[in-house]
């Protein structure tokens, strides 16, 4: 794709300021419920039940909400130093030794420069290591140096590694202490900060490896994974009220793959199938439905939600999601148009 | 603590794992076969002077842990293994054969006394920090030693490690540095020079010392040194070696990372090392 080399100027009154800072970025609305830091005070619990729990971080701490465990149990957190492939090398060691350390960074650190160290210090071995990482996808503003928008295709080839990408503050604080229990390393995609809180209204309990239908619908199935099931929803109820009905199926667990859940649901007949996932279309979620269901016999419509195979833009974080079609407006408007046969190019 | 062999010298020792060492590269008839020869006075001190560990329980919990972040070295530990009585003599006809326990790079899932997964050079330094403060945090007396050879220094994490160590206070780490200045591509000085590479470690705040790497009792000096000091820092032995020590006609060749011997040599290389075999 032919790039201009700058973007073009723009003046003071045309450009929207941005609404949050750039890094400091909340996913949630402004009139959300909201729970604050729900992986370091979900940790901190877990910590109270399972002493080899050990909190690490390459100075990120405070920006991954593991600051709440480090002010809990002090003598229980380890300041790496903003050294990725150390803490995850180091991460290895303490798991060596029996602990079950929780690494925190942001996901593009770990993804793209410890990917060496998570893969063969900690995967190869399958050692309990648990990787928590704050701004996946498109979750702040501040321009391809943070946003992991590639993290789940780099994770995914990975043998071993269970990769989480939970909806709201409610399932991070059930995924915590599962993920601690589970043996072998984990890599979680971390909300941070004020969290919305989502998924109680639905009665929903997480589990390791379990794909849940969150709300039934004849019309569509649309399958999505972290905070893509909480616009999934809000677009789900957007597009009832215009009479479509949509199923909504919560993946949180990207692998292992629910197969047996995700198949159940896909081939019920007369839905077409479309995935939402805060991530590259290529390598996540939606390409991984997509090749469970080609190895099916699956032959309905299928499409992606997801953001495009490039650097995205700098800017404030609800002008972003709206841009790429991750805002719930955006979401409904897709389906909508699908489903409605108006949309002529192949995606 | 050592059951075969309990009346051996070092120097014996270190002579008999550069044979064992010796006979696994005749099997595939190439290797890295000059850096186990380069390297086996080191393996020698460190398993029969230096090491705590229980050849029958490898992983008993009160062992010292030995690390070695380069995988490629796996022949030379292998022998080491064999001569220390944690792995069976006659497995070294199946060196690096398929289904082997003795791959060509060590791997921790393959081999009793393998701590860990080498071969992506520059992560042993992370994992033995990790390792320590793990070690500290179960208030154990146990040791990690890392060895890792002078190419490893060209990698950023070996000095993301060095900071930590120093900062951490580490003094349950002893990493030892094979300089043998011979890397994939030639001399290690040429390829990405490291020195001078005491004065280096000293300004990170290790306890330094440099010997002769093929000096048995200036070696075991240092060991005793890096256990006693009470300062509370990591320490490093850093330990020039030559490549294919021992054999002299494999010392003499150039580009000796990774060595074809042809068949004949072998034999030879077997009589040149039992003809100098110490009494």
């Amino acid at each position: 794709m032919k790039r201009d080399k700058y973007k073009r100027p723009q003046t003071a009154s045309g450009a929207a300021r941005l609404k949050t800072s750039a890094m400091i970025a909340s996913i949630a609305d402004d009139d959300q419920p909201v729970k604050t830091a729900p992986f370091g005070h979900s940790l901190v619990e877990a910590a109270l039940a399972r002493p080899e729990i050990v909190g690490m971080s390459a100075d990120l701490a405070k920006y991954t909400d593991l600051h709440i465990f480090a002010q809990a149990c002090p003598d229980r957190f380890y300041q790496m130093g903003m050294a990725e492939q150390l803490l995850m090398g180091a991460a290895a060691g303490m798991a060596r030794e029996g602990f079950v350390p929780f690494a925190t960074t942001y996901a593009v650190f770990a993804s793209r420069r410890a990917y060496d160290f998570i893969c063969m210090a900690i995967a190869e071995e399958n050692l309990n290591v648990k990787i928590v990482c704050a701004l996946p996808g498109l979750t702040t503003g501040y321009g391809p140096s943070h946003q992991a928008t590639e993290d789940l295709a780099i994770f995914r080839g990975l043998p071993n590694l269970t990769i989480i990408d939970p909806c709201d503050a409610l399932e991070i604080e059930q995924a915590v202490p599962a993920i601690a229990d589970h043996q072998g390393p984990v890599y979680m995609r971390l909300l941070r900060g004020k969290v919305p809180l989502v998924l109680d209204r639905y009665g929903y309990r997480f589990e390791i490896g379990k794909a849940r239908i969150l709300v039934d619908g004849a019309d569509i199935l649309l399958i999505a994974s972290g905070l893509m099931t909480m616009r999934a929803l809000e677009a789900a109820e957007q597009l009832a009220q215009q009479g479509i009905r949509v199923a909504v199926l919560h993946v949180s667990t990207i692998k292992p793959l629910d197969r047996e859940t995700i198949l159940a649901e896909a081939l019920k007949p007369g839905r077409p199938v479309i995935v939402a996932e805060n991530h590259t279309v290529i390598g996540g979620l939606g390409e991984a439905v997509a090749a469970l269901l080609l190895r099916h016999g699956f032959s309905g419509r299928f499409r992606q939600i997801g953001l495009p195979d490039e650097f995205l833009d700098a800017g404030a974080l609800p002008t972003l999601h709206e841009r790429y079609g991750l805002s719930a407006a955006r979401v409904a408007d897709t389906i909508r148009t699908w489903l409605g046969g108006r949309e002529r190019r192949p995606s | 603590m050592h059951e075969r062999r309990p009346n051996t010298s070092l120097a014996q020792r270190a002579y008999h794992i550069r044979r064992y060492a010796l006979r696994m590269a005749k099997v595939q008839g190439q290797g890295y076969i000059a850096q186990a020869l380069g390297v086996a006075d080191i393996l020698a001190v460190s398993y029969f002077h230096a090491l705590r560990f229980r050849p029958s329980e490898p992983e008993w919990e009160g062992r010292d842990r030995f690390l070695l972040s380069i995988g490629h070295y796996a022949i030379a530990l292998y022998a080491a293994l064999i001569e220390a009585g944690i792995l069976p003599e006659d497995e070294i006809e199946t060196y690096g054969s398929d289904d082997s326990r003795l791959p060509m790079s060590g791997m921790a899932a393959y081999t009793p006394g393998m701590e860990i997964t080498g071969g992506s050079l520059g992560q042993g330094l992370s994992i033995a920090v990790g390792m320590c403060l793990g070690l500290k945090r179960k208030r154990s007396a146990s040791v990690v030693y890392n060895l890792l050879s002078d190419g490893e220094l060209n990698e950023g994490s070996t000095w993301e490690a060095a900071l930590s160590a120093a900062s951490f206070g580490l003094d349950n780490l002893i990493a030892i540095v094979d300089v043998n200045n011979m890397q994939a591509d030639g001399p290690s000085k040429s390829v990405l020079n490291f020195e001078p590479l005491a004065e280096k470690f000293l300004s990170f705040g290790w306890y330094v010392q440099r010997v002769n790497g093929n000096d048995i009792e200036a070696l075991s000096a240092a060991f005793d040194h890096a256990r006693d000091s009470s300062e509370r820092k990591p320490r490093i032995i850093i330990c020039d070696t030559r490549m294919g020590k021992g054999i002299d006609f494999l010392e003499m060749r150039e580009r000796n990372h990774f060595l074809r011997v042809e068949a004949e040599e072998w034999s030879r290389a077997l009589a040149v090392l039992d003809a100098g075999m110490p009494q």
